[in-house]
């Protein structure tokens, strides 16, 4: 074990280098939890206060948990949205002989690289005339677009890395093309769907400027514009309460980390190779 | 089931890969397909399977038109040169894959699942999955997969050319040995000629798109149309000398051999064909020329012996026989077994 003694020195300098990042975190959390006097950085005292967002709705706001159902929802649909489109257009382009495949393909490309936040005005309106401002089916629908070219390319690349074969030999054996698409293609790429999936799931739940933007009030409110609007708040400064808040926006997201770190990577290990 | 390709023709875009092919294929015969790549004959199977759509003509199952029936309605089974087994599922799987698209009872698909394994010799196997297999056993796999359903037709792809030498020699037996036990009429596409001449009952040799000629192998070696047949069956291959023919003697710069039942044909440029077995110190048209090449495998030896005007003659003799390189040898020429061809490669 002596090559330990050559690493100490170097273990040592990164961890001085990170305690500031890691104080953050820390603190993040301590602060939660606690009050300290100001000016201090020693908690003086133990208190669920910070918390009472959980349990009372705070003035002017929507409750924490119309809130949180309301990101759930969105998260979901979107990803729901997604990997419904981008499976069966990413087979599409991949396999099938459809017209104008090249021009999708470029479109796609272009698309994905399109920033959103130049579209956002021109969203906006569309939504106004259709009446879908302030719903969240609106911002769901604009989500799951945005989202949409990243999904089918991803798709797509994974979908060519399917032997044709097993199609040929599925048609053969007397199946459909959409039997093979759904019993053979299908499971060939599912770590692609799970991948694509939580990597929906994670975009939906931290999107902020388009619920911002398209479905800021309080009935359709999502965590981010939840939070941000507490920060906005001049009258009723809490920084404590914002911390929590923040705390309790992020758990699922480490969570959901902490589960499907592998399934995540895979994204990129096989995407490429299309 | 008879198989018939009546001016079957195919093109890809402006290509035209076959046209006007003919080719009918007996019931319960095995027939290969063999070709050097590019020749059409993959392009063939999968019209007859119905992967790729007939662009003229008809291929008929039986008295069945099938030219525009789509391929799930075929009955034709293909084993595919990967094999293409579903990774996701088991053997068992895969095997009533094809019953389970056709809604069969489940106890009627193990029935006939355990049947086919017991057929291609892999009952032991099928609680694994296609990766756990090697690949001869991969191979007995899609065997049985194709077979299941009684297919009217066997299309191989090339069946054996991801094995290994000595699987591949396994497998031609086995493969030969099911398709006789079951009966059923098969191709086989292949750029092999000895998978052609071991397993097949005749082969049909193609070159651009055309059928050169169709006959049973012995045959197809004894008496080959072309230049081009006999040039791609045997192993080693056929040594081709080019002189003149006068009456029926036929004259090179380096050799002088007289031919007796020589085509006559008057001081025209010709193309002698010599199979090395026919090239023999004990035979009595002597040759002479230098050994350049000599390669032992083993039970046999082959000699490239150079001619005085630097054509080459293949021999292949048992071992007993030795010449080194360098060394001159008058080896004789059995003219009874010499193929004769005019200068565009046609036999006389």
């Amino acid at each position: 074990m002596t090559g330990n003694y050559k690493t100490w020195p170097m273990i040592l300098l990164l961890g001085i280098i990170t305690v500031p990042l890691v104080l953050m975190y820390v603190y993040l959390f301590v602060d939660t939890v606690t009050n300290s006097a100001p000016g201090s950085l020693v908690p003086n005292e133990i208190t669920g206060e910070h918390w009472r967002f959980l349990w009372q709705t705070l003035p002017g706001r929507p409750s924490i948990w119309t809130a949180t159902f309301n990101t759930f929802l969105f998260a979901t649909v979107t990803t729901l949205i997604v990997l419904s489109v981008s499976s069966t257009a990413g087979y599409a382009l991949s396999r099938l002989n459809v017209p104008f495949r090249a021009f999708f393909l470029a479109g796609v490309m272009v698309l994905h690289a399109f920033p959103t936040v130049t579209l956002i005005i021109a969203i906006f309106l569309i939504l106004q005339f259709l009446g879908m401002y302030n719903t969240l089916i609106g911002v769901i629908l604009v989500k799951a677009s945005l989202e949409l070219p990243f999904g089918i390319w991803i798709m797509k690349g994974f979908y060519d890395t399917v032997p044709w074969e097993i199609e040929m030999a599925g048609i053969q054996d007397g199946a459909s093309r959409f039997t093979v698409w759904h019993k053979l293609v299908l499971p060939q790429v599912m770590p692609a769907i799970s991948a694509l999936g939580i990597f929906s799931f994670l975009a939906g739940w931290s999107e902020f400027i388009l619920p911002l933007v398209l479905a800021p009030d309080n009935k359709v409110q999502v965590l981010s514009v939840y939070l941000a609007a507490l920060i906005a708040d001049d009258n009723n400064f809490d920084m404590a309460l914002f911390k929590s808040v923040g705390v309790f926006y992020v758990l699922p997201v480490i969570v959901l980390f902490l589960f499907f770190q592998k399934r995540l990577m895979s994204i990129y290990g096989g995407g490429t190779k299309g | 089931m008879r198989i018939l390709l009546k001016n079957f023709g195919k093109s890809f875009g402006a290509v035209n890969v076959i046209e006007n092919l003919n080719l009918e294929i007996h019931d319960g015969e095995m027939l290969a397909l063999l070709g050097p790549s590019g020749c059409g004959k993959s392009t063939t199977l999968f019209a007859v399977c119905g992967i790729h759509k007939v662009t003229a003509g008809q291929i008929l199952f039986g008295d069945r038109d099938v030219t525009h029936v789509p391929s799930q309605q075929r009955n034709v089974g293909v084993v595919f040169q990967n094999y293409a087994l579903y990774p996701h599922l088991s053997i068992a799987e895969n095997i009533g894959f094809p019953l389970k698209i056709r809604k069969e009872s489940a106890a009627e698909i193990k029935r006939k699942v355990h049947e086919m394994a017991d057929l291609v010799q892999i009952g032991a196997l099928l609680d694994r999955r296609p990766a756990e297999l090697s690949g001869g056993q991969q191979q007995r796999v899609a065997l049985a997969r194709a077979l299941i359903r009684r297919p009217d037709v066997l299309l191989l792809d090339e069946p054996l050319a991801n094995l290994d030498a000595k699987l591949r020699l396994e497998m031609r037996s086995e493969i030969r040995r099911i398709q006789q036990e079951t009966g059923i009429t098969a191709i086989l596409v292949t750029h092999d000629q000895v998978e052609a001449m071991s397993m097949c009952d005749r082969i049909a040799i193609m070159k651009q798109g055309q059928i050169v000629q169709i006959a049973a192998p012995m045959e197809m070696y004894d008496n080959p149309v072309s230049d081009f047949v006999a040039g791609f069956l045997g192993n080693p291959p056929i040594a081709f000398v080019d002189g003149a023919l006068t009456g029926s003697v036929f004259e090179s710069s380096g050799i002088r051999i007289e031919l007796p039942s020589a085509a006559q044909r008057n001081g025209g440029p010709v193309k002698l064909g010599i199979r090395p077995e026919n090239f023999q110190p004990e035979f009595p048209q002597k040759v002479s020329g230098e050994v350049t090449f000599v390669e032992s495998q083993g039970r046999e030896t082959l000699y490239d012996v150079r001619l005085d005007d630097g054509q080459i003659l293949r021999s292949i003799q048992g071992h007993a026989v030795r010449a080194g390189v360098g060394e001159r040898v008058s080896w004789g020429i059995s003219p009874d077994n010499i193929l004769i061809f005019d200068e565009k490669g046609a036999r006389l």
